[in-house]
């Protein structure tokens, strides 16, 4: 195995800047980790053919002496939802097989200019419904900790493209959790950003109010250096906010000292009980709070009375935008075309269309967000569920009224066996318990790794939520406790993962 | 099928009293789509395109893309809603309307629902006779257009028992204001005819305020006449239809007519009224029904949550409403005034809807009763001959141009007129004609004196009469002098001539 491989993205940026590599050597060292070990991980859906052209061709930049940015020549795994030019887009469905979009998602257009080699697409649940990739049309990815474990969802993909060293960077969408909750259980860093911070241009619509593009990565740092490349206004999302942000990178490598610390006053909230955690998720969560409040942090109870409310309002939002979003694939102008045979009408064929081409799970959530739209049951729900939505970013607004963020474990259990939770959605819809509250108030989340639960092993990893706006701060934080976390493990936590494909 | 049974259209009203209500769909003339870039096909710049090259992502509701609302469009609707005396909303919100069609690239339409941009109006319409009446309008709101579907392979051209269909989204993303009228009350025997001057106001509006091309025949303005009846002294309104379809003032007109006779008939029979959509045929000048439109149609509308709350700044709407033109009904009553034209004179010109060509003939300079009378003379004479509309034949500079040329003396009435199909035949300006077919009265006494010689010449007797003082003798000179100078000349300046000669 290429020791390129293990370089976080930081690293293997600073080594091509100085020459030392190059972005074919980079590009081809995670091709050749990937034909040596997706076979058993199954991250990708699609490994680009043009990935050495692209990384040739900053090469041949850099050789002439063009001022490259931080991460130029980088190899970037990109999570199926995002539409690329150069690679088909299948948001992890049937129905989008062999899709290939005439633009680029903005965050893809981003990272190209900056250079970053978009190496391949990555698994996911098919149109991100989900928390286990176990949706996907195209099979599950396997957890590089446990092949026989779930690596989270729905953009789990991603998360065990950075986990098994197949790519130092990948980019995720975040609707309830589905860049965080997979961080925590591959060991691995994700953030969702505010809501607004990063362009959705491009990205495969599951929820337009929810959804969130942001990085995945090792470290807070690389997540920082990815981020300040996709984010900011893009005129294409109306909702993109229209403000400047600082650098991220930067936040991150001032939060490394560690001083931030001292006097950061962190939230935990009352409602979340320990006993509504895995015991080893439990007590990691509680032994990264006592070393960042053995650097001067404050603990402090918050309360947050209608978290508890939070994820029947997002089953409910979510179904009903979802609904409508999905309604496009119906095989008129792309896509997927099943006709009945001996033809039929227009409907037969968008019926049986959608019969063919959608999974269980996005032909339950379709139908009960046409439920939930219904006239004589909007009020009762998705009514309801905006009004549970407004209450939340209430008890946020109080909150950070208190403390600079609030903690919570990033999910419920450890990474659960594959196929474990299938036949049970509502023990699925479960896994995104913490998570879920920051895409309601459109608040800024990271998951950065705690350490591994002691019944099992496996990762952990421990949520901070910062008020929107600041994902700044999440940075700084996140990059103090990776510190001092690293330093008394001896080493990144991915270190102490099995060596997969070793012998291939 | 069975003939539709009418009733004599006076026994109706005797009967029953009729309820009217508008929708009509005004087409913006922005330069780009309602929510994308696309070129606007109801720009004029943009008609005969090729079907589907007016396209973008968001028209074809293409995986990740997204709309942004267009600002021009906004501010038209903005204007629209003040020259309809609207109050206009401080906030509003885009709506989805969500149906399976295939010619609604996102199987949903972007609409406004429950909070128009503009509502609460009223709109003043001049009928034939110069009775002015108030018609309330309830809202008018924006949203985009559909594509277009062109059904292939059947009989009558419509869905059912077609082949196959083909799609134009040139159209799809077009910007529409809608305009719905709260219900009209106490048109009773007028009710087409108010109809008709409904549509005609909307029209002047539009095309005062420029945001719109405006021509029913090209479908920038597409009117849904809704009718019921209800028996004398009920107080409940009847089962209403929706006439779609009619696609030109006379046609509204006649589709209301129709559809208080066919209800009436069906209503006097004991029948009920079927609430549905009926589908105007301008060839027999009959309706049939369309789709059945209850109350029970779920849209399931929801905010758009792609888009933000439009916010028009008051000083936005204020600086709009300043720039208003003048309103079409205080305009005639200006021009009326300005003219000196009498009721049945400046009728003429108004219901010709000649009143910009009027205006404008007159502002190049000539008198108002000579601009009036070229405009709903001749040229509309030859119009009507041509079955084409009278001011697509000529400018208004032209009129002037040839009647200054009578003024002068150039031209004599007669002269005039064959310089006028001159110039409508394209042959040039009204000088260039003049000049080109030397149509030009003969000045030259010389010329004239002595085509008078050889008429006196041919008939001896006249001098002598004309000296016994018998002037009208003349006449019969006069005319052959004429002839010989094949029309050009003044008949005045020879009679003159001739009288000289016979007092010397």
């Amino acid at each position: 195995m290429s020791e390129i491989i293990r370089w976080t993205a930081a690293e293997l940026g600073a080594k091509l800047a100085a020459g030392e590599v190059s972005s074919v050597e980079a590009t081809q060292a995670h091709l050749d980790r990937i034909a040596a070990v997706d076979g058993d991980v199954h991250a990708f859906l699609h490994v680009n053919e043009h990935a050495l052209d692209a990384a040739a061709e900053i090469d041949r930049r850099r050789a002439a002496g063009e001022q490259l940015g931080e991460l130029a020549g980088v190899p970037l795994a990109i999570k199926d939802v995002l539409v690329t030019t150069d690679q088909p887009s299948t948001s992890g469905s049937r129905i989008l097989e062999g899709y290939r979009s005439p633009f680029d998602a903005t965050v893809v257009a981003r990272s190209r200019a900056a250079g970053l080699v978009g190496i391949g697409k990555t698994n996911m649940d098919e149109f991100a419904m989900g928390s286990s990739t176990e949706h996907s049309a195209y099979g599950p990815t396997h957890n590089p900790w446990d092949l026989d474990r779930i690596p989270g969802g729905s953009g789990g993909g991603s998360a065990a493209a950075v986990a098994a060293f197949e790519a130092p960077l990948a980019l995720g969408s975040d609707t309830g959790g589905s860049i965080r909750q997979p961080a925590h259980v591959t060991g691995t860093v994700g953030i969702k950003p505010t809501y607004g911070g990063v362009s959705r241009y491009g990205a495969i619509a599951l929820a337009s109010s929810l959804d969130q593009v942001g990085p995945v990565s090792r470290t807070v740092l690389d997540a920082g250096l990815l981020h300040d490349v996709i984010g900011g206004h893009d005129p294409k999302d109306s909702t993109s906010l229209p403000e400047a942000w600082p650098s991220f990178a930067a936040a991150a490598r001032e939060g490394a000292t560690g001083q931030v610390l001292q006097g950061l006053k962190v939230g935990v909230i009352k409602e979340l009980p320990d006993s509504g955690f895995q015991s080893g998720v439990a007590s990691s969560f509680h032994a990264a709070l006592k070393l960042m409040e053995a650097q001067g942090a404050e603990i402090v109870e918050i309360s947050a009375p209608h978290f508890e409310y939070g994820v029947a309002a997002y089953y409910l939002i979510l179904p009903a935008e979802a609904s409508s979003n999905l309604a496009k694939f119906d095989s008129v102008r792309f896509g997927l075309r099943v006709t009945p045979d001996g033809g039929g009408t227009v409907e037969d064929v968008m019926s049986l269309t959608r019969e063919v081409g959608f999974g269980p799970e996005v032909k339950r959530r379709i139908i009960l967000g046409t439920y939930a739209l219904s006239a004589g049951y909007y009020d009762a729900y998705y009514g309801s569920a905006q009004k549970v939505r407004t209450l939340i970013q209430q008890d946020f607004d109080a909150a950070f009224a208190q403390v600079d963020v609030i903690a919570t474990p990033s999910a419920p259990t450890t990474a659960f066996k594959l196929g474990e939770k299938i036949g049970d959605p509502l023990q699925m819809y479960l896994n995104d318990l913490t998570t879920i509250p920051a895409n309601l108030a459109g608040v800024p989340g990271i998951s950065v790794p705690s350490g591994l639960a002691e019944e099992d092993g496996l990762p952990v990893g421990i949520q901070f939520l910062a008020p929107a706006r600041e994902d700044a701060r999440l940075y700084r934080v996140g990059a103090a406790l990776e510190t001092l976390l690293v330093d008394a493990w001896g080493g990144p936590l991915l270190d102490r993962a099995p060596i997969l494909g070793g012998n291939r | 099928m069975a003939a539709v049974k009418l009733m004599d259209f006076d026994k109706a009203l005797e009967l029953f009293e009729p309820v009217l209500g508008f929708e009509v769909h005004v087409e913006l003339n922005t330069e780009t789509k309602m929510f994308s870039d696309a070129p606007n096909p109801a720009n004029e710049r943009n008609h005969d395109a090729e079907p589907n090259t007016l396209i973008a992502p968001v028209d074809l509701g293409l995986p990740g893309s997204l709309p942004v609302v267009n600002e021009k469009a906004v501010r038209s609707s903005i204007s629209l809603g003040l020259a309809l005396g609207c109050s206009i909303a401080e906030s509003c919100r885009f709506a989805r309307k969500n149906y399976f069609y295939p010619d609604l690239g996102k199987n949903y339409q972007i609409s406004q629902y429950d909070e128009p941009i503009a509502f609460e109006g009223s709109v003043e319409v001049q009928l034939e006779d110069g009775t002015l009446v108030t018609i309330p309008i309830e809202r008018a709101h924006m949203e985009e257009d559909a594509g277009k579907l062109t059904h292939m392979g059947g009989a009558t051209g419509r869905i059912q028992g077609a082949e196959y269909s083909l799609v134009d989204y040139n159209r799809a993303g077009v910007p529409l204001v809608e305009i719905v009228t709260k219900p009209i009350f106490g048109a009773e025997h007028r009710a087409p005819e108010i109809a008709k001057a409904y549509v005609a106001a909307i029209r002047d509006i539009v095309r005062g305020l420029g945001i719109s091309e405006a021509r029913l025949e090209r479908g920038n303005l597409r009117c849904d006449a809704n009718v019921s009846l209800r028996p004398r002294g009920q107080e409940k309104l009847g089962t209403r239809t929706e006439t779609k379809n009619v696609n030109s003032m006379r046609s509204v007109e006649r589709a209301v007519r129709y559809e208080i006779q066919r209800q009436a008939a069906i209503l006097a029979d004991g029948g009920s009224i079927t609430q549905e959509t009926r589908h105007w045929h301008e060839d027999t000048g009959t309706t049939s029904p369309g789709r059945p439109k209850s109350d029970a149609d779920d849209y399931r509308y929801f905010p758009e949550p792609d888009l933000l709350p439009v916010q028009p700044p008051r000083e936005l709407v204020e600086e709009l409403r300043a720039a208003l033109p003048e309103q079409p009904v205080a305009r005639r009553r200006r021009l009326k005034a300005d003219w000196g034209f009498g009721d049945i004179e400046f009728q003429g010109v108004v219901n010709a809807g000649l009143l910009d060509e009027v205006e404008a003939t007159i502002a190049a300079g000539t008198t108002a009763d000579a601009a009036r009378k070229w405009w709903t003379g001749e040229i509309s004479r030859i119009a009507n001959e041509r079955e084409v509309d009278a001011t697509s034949l000529i400018a208004p500079a032209s009129v002037a141009a040839l009647q200054q040329l009578v003024d002068a003396g150039t031209l004599t009435d007669k002269l005039a007129r064959q310089v006028l199909e001159g110039v409508i035949a394209g042959e040039g300006t009204p000088q260039q004609v003049v000049d080109a077919r030397g149509l030009a009265v003969v000045s030259d006494d010389g010329a004239l004196i002595a085509a008078i010689d050889e008429a006196l010449a041919a008939q001896p007797d006249v001098l002598a009469k004309i000296k016994d003082g018998k002037v009208q003798a003349a006449g019969a000179v006069i005319g052959a002098v004429m002839k010989a100078m094949k029309g050009q000349a003044d008949a005045a300046r020879v009679r003159e001539l001739i009288l000289e000669r016979a007092a010397q």
